[in-house]
C-alpha cells in the first residue's frame, strides 16, 4: 500500500490518487466512527459518571464504578478495600460458559461443515441454506422455545417417561445445562460457515499426498488439514466466544437468577429506576478490555509464530 | 514387502491385468478405462503416453490406490494389492501440481513420509538431507513452499516421494508445469535418478518427446485402451496401427490399397498410380485398403525430370532451426510433409512453386494394418 509514493517521479500523480482514494474511503470512515468507535467512547465516558438515582447520570467525573466493580469497602464504605469477588465470579463463569460453548460449537460444527464442503458443488448451497433457516426466527422466540421443550412438562421429559425410560422428569430449565444448550444453539452457524468456507478451500490433493506418505486418516486430519483450516476455526470461535461471553437471552431465559452471566448484569445496570448506567458502562469497559488484550496477545503470538516459522 | 514371489509374474515390479474402471454408473457412466493390461518390470522407467483424457492420471491413481477398479487386477510384486489403502502401498506420488503441504517447511515435507513410517529421528534427519542433495535442494531446507520457484517445488516434492524409498514412484507429468529449459534439465537429471536410485518410476505424461528421450518402455494409449507398448525405437519405427504413426512423431499417412503380399514385404498401390514397397504391421490381404506411414525424414526431394515416386508441387517451406520442412502439394490436392536437415542440404532446398518429385529411403514405409 505505501508503495505508491516510493517512486520519486510518481510522487504528484501518487498523492493526487491518495487523495482521491481517502475520499472514496470516507464512507467507511464515517460508518466505522459512527457506528463502532462513537458507541464505545460514550460508553467509556459514562463509566467515569456519577450515577442519577432514577437512572440516568450527573456530569462529575468519578471512579466510583471502577471502585465498585473491583473492591469491596463494606456494607457503609468504610473498612478498607478487599478483592470484590461478587462480579469477578460472575465474569469467570462468563469465561468458562463461553469456552465451553465455543467447544460444543466446534466439536459439533466442525464435521458438519467438513460435511457441506465435501458434498457435490450442486447440493452444497442447499445443506448452507438448512442450516440458516432455523436464524430466520426471533432469537427471544427460539430461546424461549427452547425452554418450553426442555421445562419438566416439556414434550422430552414427556416423552422419556411415556416410554418409561424415566419415572420422574429430569431438570433442566435453569441449570448451566440449559444456558450450554442455548448458548449452542444460538451461535452454531457462526462456527459453521467460516470452517465451511475454509475446508471448501482445502486442496484435497494434500490429503492425498498424506495417504500417499503413509498417514492414516487421523494422522492426516491433524497434521494437515486442521493447520490448512485453522484461520476458518479461528474465525468461528472468535466469533462463537464473544457473543456468548456477553449473551444474555439465553443466561436469562434458561439459567435463571443461579446462572446469572455477564450479559444479564449489564442489562440489569440499564434496566429501569433500579439500573445504575455508570456502573453498567464499567462493566462493559472492564469486558472489553478483558476481550482487547486476549486478542491482542494472541496476535503477538501468531505474528512471532509466523516470523519463527520463515 | 514380497517375502514369497513363486508367482509367475514375480518379475513384473507392477503388473496391471484387464484393469476397467467406468466413473459413474456401470451402463451409462464414463469409461476412462477399457480392459488395460501392462507388466512394469523393476527398474524400469515406464511411460504411459496419450492424449488428454485417454486415461493416464485415472490409471496411475488406480495403482496409488485412490480409485478402486471396476473390474480386473493389480498386482505388485506378484502380490494383489486391491484391498490394500494408499498409505498401506508401498508405492510413492509425485503429484501434477505438488501438493506440498504449505504450512511445513521443506524439510518438513520431506520428513512427512519417514515420520510416519516411524523411521528413528536420527535416520529421518539423515534421509531428508540426502534426498534434498539429491535435488539439489540442501540449502533450501528450512524454506516454506511457497518461498520456492515452480521448478524447486517440483523437486521438493520429487525429494518427498523418493526420501521413503519407495518400490515404485508414480510421476504425473510433473514436468509439465515447467519451461521449457527447466523441462529439458530436468528430463535429464529425472533419467539419472532412476537409474541412481534403481526406482520403478512409471511417469506419464502426453508430451511424446519427454517419453521418447527417457523411457525404458512406452505404452501409448487411446480412449482408455493401449495402443502399443515397446521401446521407443519399437513405437517410433513400427508402429502397430495409425494412432500410433499419427501420435509419436510427425509422419504421413497415404492411402494405399494392398497390391500383393510377400513375406515381410506388400507392394501398394498409391492413388496416383505410383507402387511402393512397405513393411506390413500385422497381417496384410491383397486386395484390401490401409494406410502407409512415412516420416519426413524419410522422403527426398529430387527435381522433377528425375525418377521419383510421386510429383507435387512444393507449397511452403518452413525453417525449424536445424531443419527445413517443405510443405508439398500433391496432385490431389493432399500435402506431404518432407524434412531436410538444413546444414547439409541447403543447396538442395526447393522454393515454394517448384515443382518436385518426392522419393522414399527403401525400407522405411510401413503399413498400417488397423
Ligand atoms: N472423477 C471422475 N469422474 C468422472 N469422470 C472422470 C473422473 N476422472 C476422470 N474422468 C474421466 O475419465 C477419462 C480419463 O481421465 P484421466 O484424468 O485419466 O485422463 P488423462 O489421460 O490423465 O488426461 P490429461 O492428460 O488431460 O490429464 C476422462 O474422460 C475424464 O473425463
Ligand atoms: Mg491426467
Amino acid at each position: 500500500m505505501a508503495g505508491g509514493v516510493s517512486s520519486s517521479g510518481g510522487h504528484s500523480v501518487s498523492s493526487a490518487y491518495a487523495a482521491v482514494r481517502n475520499w472514496l474511503l470516507a464512507p467507511s470512515w464515517i460508518t466505522i466512527a459512527i457506528f463502532m468507535l462513537g458507541p464505545v467512547l460514550l460508553m467509556a465516558v459514562y463509566s467515569f459518571l456519577t450515577k442519577e438515582f432514577r437512572g440516568g447520570v450527573l456530569w462529575e467525573f468519578s471512579l466510583a464504578s471502577y471502585d465498585q466493580f473491583f473492591f469491596d469497602r463494606g456494607l457503609f464504605g468504610d473498612e478498607p478495600p478487599k478483592l470484590h469477588w461478587t462480579y469477578l465470579a460472575i465474569y469467570l463463569r462468563s469465561f468458562i460458559q463461553a469456552s465451553v460453548a465455543t467447544l460444543l460449537c466446534l466439536a459439533i460444527g466442525f464435521p458438519t461443515a467438513y460435511f457441506i464442503a465435501t458434498r457435490p458443488a450442486s447440493t452444497r448451497m442447499v445443506w448452507l441454506f438448512l442450516i440458516t433457516i432455523p436464524y430466520w426466527v426471533n432469537l427471544l422466540i427460539r430461546t424461549v422455545s427452547m425452554k418450553f421443550l426442555i421445562r419438566d412438562t416439556g414434550p422430552i421429559n414427556e416423552w422419556l417417561i411415556s416410554f418409561g425410560l424415566l419415572e420422574a422428569p429430569i431438570k433442566m430449565v435453569n441449570t448451566d445445562f440449559a444456558v450450554q444448550l442455548g448458548l449452542f444453539y444460538s451461535y452454531l452457524p457462526f462456527m459453521v460457515l467460516p470452517i465451511y468456507a475454509a475446508v471448501e478451500r482445502y486442496d484435497f490433493a494434500l490429503s492425498e499426498a498424506a495417504a500417499d506418505l503413509y498417514a492414516d486418516r487421523w494422522t492426516t486430519l491433524w497434521l494437515v488439514l486442521l493447520p490448512a483450516v485453522r484461520p476458518g476455526i479461528i474465525a468461528g470461535c472468535i466469533l462463537v466466544f464473544v457473543p456468548s461471553l456477553g449473551a444474555f437471552l439465553a443466561p436469562d431465559l434458561l439459567g435463571g437468577a443461579k446462572n446469572f452471566m455477564i450479559g444479564s448484569l449489564i442489562e440489569e445496570q440499564f434496566k429501569g429506576a433500579a439500573g445504575n448506567w455508570p456502573f453498567g458502562a464499567a462493566c462493559a469497559m472492564v469486558l472489553l478490555t478483558m476481550v482487547l488484550v486476549a486478542v491482542f496477545l494472541y496476535a503477538r503470538q501468531q505474528a512471532a509464530n509466523a516470523r519463527g516459522g520463515g | 514387502m514380497n517375502a514369497e514371489t513363486g508367482n509367475p509374474s514375480a518379475a513384473a515390479a507392477v503388473e496391471v491385468r484387464e484393469v476397467e474402471k467406468v466413473f459413474g454408473p456401470p451402463t451409462t457412466g464414463a469409461r476412462a478405462l477399457a480392459g488395460v493390461s501392462l507388466n512394469i518390470l523393476d527398474n524400469e522407467f515406464f511411460t504411459l503416453l496419450g492424449p488428454s483424457g485417454c486415461g493416464k492420471t485415472t490409471l496411475l491413481r488406480i495403482i496409488a490406490g485412490f480409485e478402486t477398479v471396476t473390474s480386473g487386477r493389480v498386482f505388485l510384486f506378484g502380490d494383489e494389492i486391491e484391498d490394500l489403502p494408499p498409505n498401506k502401498r508401498p508405492v510413492n506420488t509425485v503429484f501434477q501440481q505438488y501438493a506440498l503441504f504449505p504450512h511445513m517447511s521443506v524439510a518438513e515435507n520431506v520428513a512427512f513420509g519417514l515420520h510416519r513410517l516411524r523411521h528413528p529421528k536420527a535416520e529421518v534427519a539423515k534421509r531428508v538431507d540426502e534426498a534434498l542433495d539429491l535435488v539439489q535442494l540442501g540449502e533450501f531446507a528450512a524454506r516454506r513452499p511457497s518461498q520456492l520457484s515452480g521448478g524447486q517445488q517440483q523437486r521438493v516434492a520429487l525429494a518427498r516421494a523418493l526420501a521413503p524409498r519407495p518400490k515404485v514412484l508414480l510421476l504425473d507429468e510433473p514436468l509439465s508445469a515447467l519451461d521449457l529449459k527447466l523441462r529439458q534439465a530436468m528430463r535429464v537429471e529425472l533419467k539419472s535418478l532412476q537409474e541412481e536410485t534403481g526406482i520403478t518410476f512409471i511417469f506419464v505424461t502426453h508430451d511424446q518427446e519427454e517419453a521418447l528421450t527417457m523411457s525404458d518402455r512406452i505404452a501409448v494409449m487411446s480412449r482408455g485402451e493401449v495402443q502399443q507398448i515397446g521401446t521407443a525405437h519399437d513405437i517410433y519405427d513400427r508402429p502397430r496401427n495409425r494412432f500410433v504413426a499419427d501420435f509419436i512423431g510427425e509422419t504421413n499417412l497415404l492411402d494405399v490399397t494392398v497390391e500383393n503380399v510377400d513375406d515381410g514385404s506388400v507392394a501398394c498401390r498409391l492413388q496416383d498410380g505410383g507402387l511402393l514397397q512397405a513393411t506390413p504391421s500385422g497381417e496384410a490381404a491383397a486386395g484390401t485398403a490401409g494406410h502407409v506411414s512415412i516420416r519426413p525424414e524419410q522422403l527426398v526431394l529430387v527435381p522433377p525430370q528425375e525418377p521419383a515416386l510421386m510429383q507435387g508441387v512444393v507449397d511452403r517451406l518452413i525453417y525449424l532451426g536445424t531443419d527445413n520442412q517443405h510443405l508439398v502439394q500433391l496432385a490431389d490436392g493432399s500435402e506431404i510433409r518432407v524434412r531436410t536437415q538444413a546444414a547439409q542440404q541447403a543447396e538442395k532446398d526447393f522454393a515454394p512453386g517448384d515443382k518436385v518429385g518426392i522419393r522414399v529411403n527403401p525400407g522405411t514405409a510401413r503399413l498400417l494394418v488397423d
